[in-house]
């Protein structure tokens, strides 16, 4: 089969590979039908996330219908099933499962040991998300193993064009968790940084929740049109302060929710000194991030605030001004998304309309376009916003 | 065919069978390539100086040949990484501190004029690569302006438009 495969950094290829097996009774091969290129993914393109090894097959953002099931699984899947793949694989059965913290599932990632030694317990495994995760291969492909695929899978109806389903997998669900632990009330501001996919998910997710006014923050005029779009105030932070306009949007007293889609790999700019303090340490191995969404959201957030940090950070960063978090008194809430927790709400929503998250797409192309297209939307060239790959 | 990355599969997983065309395009490559030169150079003119300033008659010129050998480190540890562009720059600018620096070598006095040459020579074809590979990484990498041509305007997300989806969160507010 054709898969998109790591080869090290910057460099993906569109490769022939063999074709996955069933490993476990509980597994389940589909034949890919849409997969996506996730803003995450450019991390790994980057090599800014450790353990990833040449020969990874990239990918978690996948749906397809199931052409085969272990025996394991046969009872939840049969062939033919048309389902979304969550990015996060889960047992459904342990303890952190039951819970409902399907992120942190303690029995899917297979390189647990390592995944231990580096987060201290370790977290679900992941498609095509470097070794510290399981180092399953992704979805970018024409075909994809799926672990406990009993549990691991939302079933979808026939009927709704998979551009309207496979953002079910995750950049939905990351928008609407990360909209969802704000707790918006009707008189909330909630401020949103990065209008990259998960960012526009999370503005639609903050404006089907009730918030009073959502502020989205960027520096690309197709994101911030496509933000405005979706109900969105917007703040170009090339041209204008980003916490004076949210001061002044809020009386003065600052945005009640702050979520950050950006993390890691923030914009560097002369005019915020300390992207170019973070990105020279960077460049020395002496930081892994550069955080200065979260350094400005702290900042701006109104006391007694909640911050919700979708946005991915890999490890260790500095001046976090953890004196300005402690006494303005605010709650952080972040963890990767429990996708399964939110997808049968999320999935009823897309039946009655609410909400179409097929708008953010802005390129379709087949699985051998990908390496290319890695660049494209890594460069935000060509108004890439989404892609999506038709193997 | 046999890849080494294969043998770090697991049992069962996709193993590559054939390789496609790599996202790294030549300009991508030529920049790795200078940035790893970059390296090299600035590590033997932070660990031998003197053998170069000898050899080109500038000798008492250690800290310099050093001190050059630190900012060809930098630039080209910039130059590997995703900011190349950034990284080509400092070299072009490296480049005419290295091509100044030499042609005031190039004195009658220096009995080592014809190394100087054949130095400054190199150098300038390494500037000319700088140059092309920057403008190279600027045209493949930097944002064209078609990009900004692309307005979302109507891309609202919701079906039944935005205003709609504000009295969601509202009637399910009243209905509970």
């Amino acid at each position: 089969m054709k898969a998109l495969v790591w080869h090290g950094k910057e460099d993906i290829r569109c490769d022939s590979v063999s074709d996955p097996e069933i490993q476990d009774p509980r597994d389940a091969i589909i034949k890919v039908t849409s997969c996506a290129i996730c803003g995450s993914d450019l991390h790994l393109f980057h090599n800014f996330i450790p353990a990833m090894l040449p020969g990874d097959i990239m990918g978690h953002e996948t749906m397809g219908e199931v052409v085969e099931v272990g025996s394991g699984a046969s009872g939840k899947l049969k062939k033919g099933d048309r389902i979304v793949v969550p990015f996060t694989i889960i047992c459904g059965e342990c303890d952190q499962c039951r819970r409902g913290n399907f992120s942190v599932c303690e029995r899917s990632n297979r390189n647990k040991a390592l995944a231990e030694k580096a987060f201290g317990h370790t977290t679900a495994g992941l498609f095509g998300y470097t070794h510290l995760t399981g180092g399953y291969p992704g979805g970018q492909a024409e075909y994809l193993r799926v672990p406990f695929a009993d549990a691991t899978h939302i079933k979808v109806p026939d009927g709704i064009p998979d551009e309207k389903l496979l953002f079910l997998s995750d950049i939905f669900p990351t928008g609407w968790q990360a909209a969802a632990q704000c707790d918006i009330e009707p008189t909330d501001t909630v401020a949103i940084w990065g209008c990259g996919p998960v960012g526009q998910m999370a503005i639609r997710s903050a404006i089907l929740l009730g918030a009073k006014q959502v502020v989205a923050i960027d520096r690309l005029p197709e994101r911030l049109g496509m933000a405005a779009a979706g109900g969105a105030i917007t703040i170009n932070f090339d041209e204008e302060s980003v916490i004076e306009r949210l001061n002044e949007l809020t009386g003065g007293k600052g945005p009640e929710k702050c979520i950050d889609c950006v993390g890691m790999e923030s914009h560097v700019s002369l005019s915020y000194p300390d992207t170019i303090y973070d990105r020279a340490k960077q460049f020395m191995m002496l930081e892994n991030d550069r955080p200065h969404v979260l350094r400005e959201m702290i900042y701006v957030c109104r006391g007694g605030g909640v911050l919700s940090i979708p946005g991915v950070y890999s490890g260790l960063d500095d001046k976090i001004p953890l004196g300005m978090l402690m006494n303005k008194g605010l709650t952080v809430r972040t963890g990767q998304t429990h996708v399964n927790k939110w997808t049968d709400d999320l999935l009823r929503r897309i039946e009655e309309g609410q909400i179409d998250p097929s708008f953010v797409i802005t390129h379709t192309v087949g699985l051998e376009d990908g390496p290319e297209m890695y660049k494209t939307f890594r460069d935000k060239q060509d108004g890439c916003v989404k892609v999506v790959l038709k193997p | 065919m046999n890849f080494l990355s294969n043998i770090t599969r697991s049992e069962g997983d996709p193993r590559i069978l054939r390789t496609g065309p790599s996202s790294l395009s030549m300009t991508d490559k030529l920049a790795r390539g200078l940035g790893w030169f970059s390296i090299g150079l600035g590590l033997v003119e932070l660990v031998a100086p003197r053998k170069l300033t000898r050899a080109l008659g500038m000798e008492g010129m250690e800290p310099l040949v050093r001190a050059y050998g630190a900012r060809e480190l930098a630039a080209g540890v910039v130059t590997l990484s995703p900011d190349k562009q950034v990284g080509l720059t400092s070299r072009v600018v490296g480049d005419a501190l290295d091509i100044a620096t030499l042609l005031a070598a190039m004195g009658p006095r220096n009995r080592r004029r014809d190394n100087v040459g054949l130095a400054l020579a190199m150098v300038v074809g390494v500037t000319m690569l700088d140059i092309a590979a920057t403008k190279a990484v600027a045209v493949r990498h930097g944002r064209k302006s078609n990009g900004d041509a692309r307005r979302y305007a109507d891309r609202t997300g919701f079906p039944q438009g935005v205003e709609a989806a504000r009295r969601v969160a509202t009637a399910q507010r009243q209905g509970a």
